[in-house]
């Protein structure tokens, strides 16, 4: 258990003892406040609601295009790593989208569809897709094709082939998406919302950059990043230590 | 119950079998006798439907079950699990009978990782039996285990076949192995192979043991 909660701790409070010690170094709240300075701003903007509205839009575009990206990029996924003539068509396209610059597909996607919730949350997905395709089609190419055999002779159902074959044997791969995919999306997210939405995280960044108020960026960055640490540590990390239960047994 | 009408089987240039026909009623056991790299195991793989790109034609009945030389199970769950899993009519009860008759019925509820190699080859058989198939494949299923090992897993094929009685065929290059298991044994040859024509010592009844096309 040290290990599990212990350790983290200690190197998440070594991050902010940097943090203290860099503040006192510049000495100059302007440029970078001490810790304990957010505190009183931040409990204020909780209680005004301001805080939790614009955490909540965001986290929603995030749980949408985290969504839309890892079921597509799954299907797509498996379907360039089972085929070869699959992947033989969409490979190019896979390189073209990758390389892609979000700020690109951004911009593109409120040009093409408008200012709004639609287009905001197709181009963050449309810029994690091929990243999740990549590494599912990893996963799928290295598929045991003895299993695959066996499944195929007892004439498993589709669904449970599905269920209790494929997906356990790309769960690192899914999990290792959905680590970066999480990280990745709520970045362009913020990018997204700084360009062209009125609410959310990336807008009150924006806001808070023209008031040169680095303190109340600090706030609502933090508390972001404190949301998505409590995801990693009481969804992602637990569905891992389930996924992987039968290679410690 | 089972009919096989192979003309020709190629991977690239190299035509590895020629022309094989056999056929197999319920109950009977045909072991197929032949040298390592023969193509024994290309052969039962267009048998048990895993391979289709072949000349030729082959009539299954509806429900085929499988032994392959490696236990092949699902590493990520129970040993009963992998019973069900593979088994949707199979119920709990059932299950862990089959498992029983394996030897097995104390590990339920452990990953085939947790199991001795020998256990997890027990654990593909009892799959292999627990949904009481009309037809049976094994594939070298003695190979590579120990003498006691291999033992315990004839004596114990042996009788689920005379349980199940289902239309039988499996491969192996150890004329023991097969006389012990098989009513018929048909022996590969050449290359392409094709099978050998001279009368086999397990051949039981007049039929003939096989036939060319």
């Amino acid at each position: 258990m040290t290990g599990r909660i212990g350790v983290p701790a200690v190197s998440l409070a070594s991050l902010l003892l940097v943090w203290v010690v860099a503040a006192a170094l510049t000495a100059d709240p302007q440029i970078l406040p001490q810790p304990g300075a957010l505190v009183a701003p931040f409990l204020a903007e909780m209680s005004a609601g301001t805080l939790p509205y614009h955490l909540g839009r965001t986290l929603l575009r995030v749980l949408w295009a985290f969504a839309l990206a890892m079921g597509t990029g799954l299907v797509l996924g498996l379907l360039m790593g089972r085929s070869a003539r699959v992947n033989l068509w969409l490979d190019p396209w896979l390189v073209v989208f990758l390389n892609l610059p979000a700020l690109v597909l951004i911009v593109l996607c409120y040009l093409w569809i408008g200012l709004n919730e639609t287009a905001a949350i197709i181009a963050v997905t449309l810029n994690k897709i091929p990243n999740v395709t990549t590494v599912i089609r990893e996963g799928a190419r290295a598929l045991s094709p003895d299993l695959d055999a066996m499944a195929k002779v007892y004439r498993m159902p589709l669904g449970a082939r599905l269920r209790h074959v494929i997906l356990p044997q790309l769960a690192p791969f899914i999990a290792a998406a959905a680590r970066s995919g999480i990280a990745v999306i709520w970045k362009i997210v913020l990018v997204v919302e700084f360009l062209g939405r009125s609410n959310g995280i990336g807008f009150q960044i924006h806001l808070y950059f023209q008031l040169f108020d680095v303190g109340m960026v600090l706030i609502y960055a933090l508390s972001f990043i404190a949301v998505m640490l409590a995801f990693e540590w009481l969804f992602l990390q637990p569905w891992e230590r389930r996924a992987r239960r039968w290679r410690g047994a | 119950m089972i009919t096989v009408d192979i003309r020709a089987k190629s991977f690239g240039k190299t035509q590895v079998l020629g022309p094989i026909s056999f056929s197999v009623e319920t109950g009977e056991t045909l072991a197929i006798l032949g040298p390592s790299g023969i193509g024994k195991s290309t052969l039962l793989r267009i048998v048990a439907g895993i391979d289709t790109r072949f000349d030729g034609t082959v009539q299954r009945p509806g429900s085929c079950a499988i032994v392959f030389q490696e236990p092949t199970l699902l590493p990520w769950r129970s040993a009963l699990q992998n019973l069900c899993l593979v088994h949707p009519g199979l119920d709990e009860a059932a299950a862990r009978e089959a498992l029983g008759r394996v030897g097995l019925g104390d590990k339920a509820d452990l990953f085939p990782g947790q199991l001795s190699l020998g256990q997890q080859r027990r654990l593909a058989l009892a799959r292999a039996f627990a949904g009481e198939p009309d037809l049976l494949i094994m594939d070298e299923p003695f190979v590579s285990l120990d003498a006691e090992t291999a033992e315990t897993m004839l004596a114990l094929t042996e009788a689920l076949l005379a349980d199940v009685a289902p239309a039988a065929i499996f491969v192996t290059h150890a004329r023991a192995e097969a006389e012990r298991l098989a009513t018929r044994i048909i022996e590969l040859q050449g290359a392409p192979a094709t099978v050998r024509l001279d009368p086999q010592p397990g051949q039981e009844e007049g039929d003939p043991p096989h036939d060319r096309a």
